[in-house]
C-alpha cells in the first residue's frame, strides 16, 4: 500500500526582479499531475531550513511548491548571515520582492505538471510580502498571510523600500486571503489584525482570519520555544483547506 | 514580533569567527524574535565587515542591560586611564 507519496526536490534557478538569476528550492509530488502550485515567501530570518521543510510539506500534500531566496543579493556565508545583512539594511524593498516573486510564480506556471493555479504563502515578513504581492499583481489565485507584521504602518515607518502600508492596498487585493495570527503577538497586534479585517470588509474582499489564543509570533516554528502544537496543527489544517478550495 | 528596531554604528576593530579574524565595518543592534537562542524576543548584536563576514550574538533584554552597564563601567575606567591621571591624586567617578 502506497500511503505516503514520493516527491522530487531540487534546486532550481528562476529569473528574479530585472531578470536576476535567483536560487529556489522546488518540491513536487510523484506523478504527472496536474498539481496546484504554491510559492513560499520566506520569513525575516531568511531562506532557512524551516522554509525548505515547509516547501516539502506542500509537496507531500499534493502541491508543486517552490521557495525562492529573496536574500540572494546579500553577501553572506550562509542564509543566516545574509539575513543579518538584509536586516541591517532595513529589509528588502517591496518592489524587488514583487519582481522576484513574479519570477517564482511564472516558473511554476511554466512547469508541465502545473494545473494553472498558484497560491502564495509567507510568514512574518513573508506574510506581509505575500499580501503585498497579491495586492500588487493579479497572477495568483489565493494568498495566505501568517502573522505578517507591518501590514498597518505609521507614517514614520514608511520609506523608499516600503512606501505603502499594505492595508492601504486592500482595494487591489486580487484573490482570497487567509490570515493566521497569534493573539499574544505584538507585531501584528490583535488591534492591527482587527483593523486589517475591517479594511477587507469595507472593500468586500473574500477572506478567512483565524486568531489563536495562547500563541504569539511564529507559533508554527517547531524548533523555537514559541511553538504551540495544538494551534499549529489547526493552522496547517486551515491552510490546506483554504488552498484546497481555491487552487483545485 | 516583526519589528523594525535596528540601530547601526560604524565600528572600528576586529572580530573573530571560528579561527578567522576580520576587520569590522559596522555593529548592528536589533530587537526582534530570536533566530537561534531558545528565547522569544532578543537583542541581537551583529559585528560585520565590509564583505560577508559576521559574528552574531543573541541576548535576553536582561543580559543586554547587564552588558550595557558593564560597558559603561569599563569605558569609565578606560577614560580614567586614557586621561593619564591615575596616581596623580585624581578620584575616579562612579560609572
Amino acid at each position: 500500500m502506497t500511503f505516503y507519496r514520493g516527491m522530487t526536490c531540487e534546486n532550481v534557478t528562476i529569473k528574479g526582479d530585472g531578470g536576476t538569476p535567483m536560487s529556489a528550492y522546488a518540491a513536487r509530488p510523484e506523478g504527472r499531475g496536474p498539481f496546484p502550485g504554491v510559492v513560499l515567501i520566506h520569513h525575516a530570518p531568511g531562506w532557512d531550513e524551516l522554509y525548505i521543510e515547509f516547501t516539502r510539506r506542500f509537496a507531500h500534500n499534493g502541491y508543486f511548491a517552490v521557495s525562492h531566496n529573496l536574500y540572494e543579493r546579500a553577501p553572506g556565508n550562509s542564509p543566516d548571515d545574509a539575513a543579518a545583512r538584509v536586516r541591517a539594511e532595513g529589509g528588502i524593498s517591496d518592489a524587488q520582492m514583487v519582481g522576484d516573486t513574479a519570477g517564482a510564480v511564472a516558473w511554476l506556471r511554466a512547469q508541465p505538471q502545473s494545473n494553472g493555479k498558484v497560491g502564495v504563502i509567507g510568514s512574518c515578513s513573508g506574510g506581509r510580502h505575500a499580501l503585498v504581492y497579491a495586492s500588487t499583481r493579479s497572477d495568483v489565485d489565493a494568498c495566505a498571510d501568517l502573522w505578517g507584521g507591518r501590514v498597518v504602518m505609521t507614517r514614520e515607518e514608511l520609506n523608499a523600500k516600503t512606501p505603502i502600508p499594505p492595508i492601504d492596498m486592500t482595494n487591489n487585493l486580487s484573490c482570497p486571503l487567509l490570515g493566521i495570527f497569534g493573539n499574544d503577538d505584538r507585531a501584528p497586534s490583535p488591534e492591527q489584525v482587527n483593523a486589517h479585517e475591517v479594511a477587507l470588509q469595507q472593500h468586500s474582499k473574500v477572506y478567512e482570519f483565524y486568531r489563536y489564543d495562547g500563541a504569539g509570533h511564529g507559533f508554527f516554528y517547531w524548533n523555537r520555544p514559541i511553538y504551540r502544537v495544538e494551534q499549529t496543527n489547526d493552522g496547517w489544517a486551515k491552510i490546506f483547506a483554504f488552498f484546497g478550495k481555491h487552487l483545485a | 514580533m516583526c519589528t523594525s528596531i535596528v540601530e547601526i554604528i560604524r565600528a572600528e576593530g576586529m572580530a573573530q569567527r571560528g579561527d578567522d579574524w576580520f576587520t569590522l565595518a559596522q555593529a548592528v543592534v536589533t530587537y526582534d524574535h530570536a533566530r537561534h537562542a531558545p528565547l522569544e524576543d532578543v537583542i541581537t548584536l551583529d559585528f560585520v565587515d565590509a564583505g560577508s563576514a559576521r559574528a552574531g550574538v543573541e541576548l535576553t533584554l536582561e543580559s543586554a542591560r547587564a552588558l550595557r552597564a558593564a560597558l559603561d563601567r569599563a569605558i569609565a575606567a578606560a577614560e580614567f586611564e586614557e586621561a593619564e591621571v591615575r596616581g596623580k591624586g585624581a578620584v575616579k567617578k562612579a560609572a
